[in-house]
């Protein structure tokens, strides 16, 4: 217990830490909010004005308490393009963007792991070597082109789902068709390589002598994987799964265009080209927590299966 | 037996990659037809001898276009992989060597950095410089990829700072540049190249992905993500484009991957 105090500990400071880098980096370069509102004609007297009303002249570390505190209750305050709270915008493309994460992950997770264990089992020669020669070429896969691969295989010749015709998640199993190519193209790259960390994991555990002496002693061989091998084999795994968010995330910024699929990356895309720092700000720090998020659950997984670490060793 | 076959990966890859790399420079000197003029054939030929990869719909050659495209995006991803390992190199080094308070500071503000998916901090960088202009591209991809560079050299450096060659080399007087560049230096390329070919491989991914988006390289300048995007909107009447450039980039990526796969192993180590 004391240790998961401790990771969420450390958490809150990271997203403190990372949304203030954030909110300074988006300070010093959206000018002045004041302008962008206003535009270039405003007289000098008006732009003052809401200056004052936006409180833009308060000293830095006060406007980011006072952001920080509207991101926590959920006002990321205006966009500069819609005219419209950029926390009502981003609401409903956040659950989109959520589920397609989660579902990239899943994917991920489910095929890489058996595969990872299959692979390591068998080792040398002609596998070895169709093994890691597929393992590079699917890594070279970009996400965004399996997705134009995809999208016109199954929707324009099999009419399997209509590209760009995303019908909001209240429609789950058309939504979900949507999501699901998606999450397989962003999942290739991804699986190819979870399933070759894992491999080598598992193989250069197995090599040490605990697993002989196991072994050794008449223990079945599967056994001694299950119980013992992959335990050891995991941790790394799962905290490289929790990296893995951060790819997801960067996958599912171009897929999302790819597919049409309106969560927050198209939305970044679109506010990027518009510079409507507000909008691209709340989906920065955002897509930063939820990433950040992802790498202390896994190390409280890697917790579970390793109660080694809660003492502070290193796996 | 084992050596073979780890010579295999390093050969193929090296094939591979210097075939595509071949075509590349060949395109920055020539191509087979301009690549920006139209009507150079009919509209939506299919690949032929005449039209390695056929045409688009302005009847533009596709396979020139490639040749232009994949020079941008190869350009930009060295620029990029040149700007990432020097400076994270040098970082890597001195925070590694000195240790420190700077060292803890920069390892930290790296780990918090890792929270940020590296295309998503290129983006806000470019949204900070302004979209569109291939320059920013480059420095955006190239800050972004320096804590990576930085990270690995690291751990490298400070894992040979107690070596006995570098204390020896330090009792005999040997300034820390000296030690740094001369002595360390070469014993890290073991990690070093293996993390280029990796860092290559994420530049192209991450210049393609921005230009497929719009905010990477614009027109007139065409780069393998942008002509993609192109692409796309004629996958029905022109599927060779699409996959032309598409298998290219693939290409391109899964040979410098066979390289760094090579480098990255030990002698002896089996498939």
């Amino acid at each position: 217990m004391k240790y998961a105090a401790k990771r969420i500990a450390t958490l809150l400071v990271t997203m403190v830490v990372v949304s203030f880098l954030a909110f300074v980096a988006f300070d010093l370069i959206s000018g002045d909010p004041a302008e962008m509102m206003l535009g270039t004609e405003a007289t000098p007297e008006a732009l003052a004005a809401l200056r004052e009303e936006m409180g833009l002249n308060r000293p830095l570390v006060v406007r980011y308490g006072d952001w920080l505190l509207g991101f926590v209750t959920g006002d990321l305050g205006m966009s500069y393009d819609y005219y419209q709270p950029v926390g009502e915008l981003l609401a409903p493309k956040i659950l989109v963007t959520l589920c397609l994460s989660l579902l990239s992950f899943v994917i991920i997770t489910v095929i890489s792991i058996p595969l990872g264990i299959w692979s390591a089992q068998r080792s040398g020669g002609l596998f070895g070597a169709v093994h890691t020669t597929g393992n590079q070429l699917f890594m070279a896969i970009p996400p965004f082109f399996t997705g134009m691969i995809l999208s016109w295989v199954f929707g324009t010749i099999l009419h399997w789902f209509t590209p760009g015709a995303f019908p909001g998640l209240t429609n789950v199993p058309v939504a979900l068709k949507h999501l699901l190519f998606a999450s397989v193209a962003i999942a290739i790259p991804r699986i190819a390589m979870t399933g070759r960390m894992l491999r080598s994991t598992i193989r250069s555990e197995q090599r040490k002598s605990y697993v002989r002496t196991a072994i050794s002693r008449g223990n079945d061989r599967g056994a001694v994987l299950r119980r013992h091998v992959l335990k050891n084999a995991l941790v790394p795994v799962v905290t490289f799964l929790a990296q893995t968010m951060a790819e997801i995330v960067a996958g599912g910024i171009v897929v999302e265009q790819v597919f049409g699929i309106p969560g927050l990356g198209r939305m970044l895309v679109v506010s990027i080209a518009n510079r409507d720092y507000p909008v691209v700000q709340a989906i920065v720090v955002i897509l930063a927590f939820w990433v950040v998020l992802a790498g202390t659950v896994a190390d409280l997984v890697n917790a579970r299966i390793d109660p080694r670490l809660q003492l502070g060793g290193d796996a | 037996m084992k050596k073979t076959s780890m010579n295999g990966y390093l050969a193929a890859g090296l094939i591979l990659t210097g075939v595509l790399v071949l075509l590349i420079v060949a395109g920055y000197f020539w191509t087979p037809y301009d690549p920006n003029a139209m009507s150079v054939g009919p509209k939506f030929a299919k690949p032929s001898l005449q039209y390695l990869l056929g045409t688009d719909n302005f009847g533009r050659d596709i396979f020139s276009r490639v040749m232009k495209g994949a020079g941008t995006t190869f350009a930009i991803a060295v620029a990029t992989v040149v700007i990432g390992a020097v400076f994270g190199t040098l970082l890597g080094a001195l925070t590694g060597y000195f240790g420190g308070l700077a060292d803890a500071v920069l390892m930290r503000l790296g780990d918090i950095l890792t929270a940020f998916p590296s295309i998503l901090l290129a983006m806000v960088i470019i949204s900070i410089m302004g979209p569109g202009k291939t320059v920013n591209v480059v420095l955006a991809l190239g800050l972004v990829f320096i804590p990576s560079f930085a990270r690995v050299t690291r751990t490298a450096y400070a894992g040979l700072r107690d070596a006995n060659y570098v204390k020896s080399a330090r009792l005999m007087g040997a300034s820390s540049a000296r030690i740094l560049w001369v002595h360390i230096l070469p014993n890290i390329m073991q990690v070093l190249l293996p993390a280029i070919t990796i860092g290559f491989n994420n530049a192209v991914l991450a210049e393609a992905s921005m230009s497929y988006l719009g905010i990477g390289v614009t027109p007139p300048d065409a780069s393998m993500g942008y002509m993609l995007s192109e692409a796309q909107g004629m996958f029905g009447a022109a599927p060779w484009y699409a996959l032309g450039t598409g298998f290219f980039m693939v290409l391109l990526i899964f040979g410098v991957g066979l390289i760094g796969e090579s480098l990255q192993r030990r002698d002896g180590e089996v498939d």
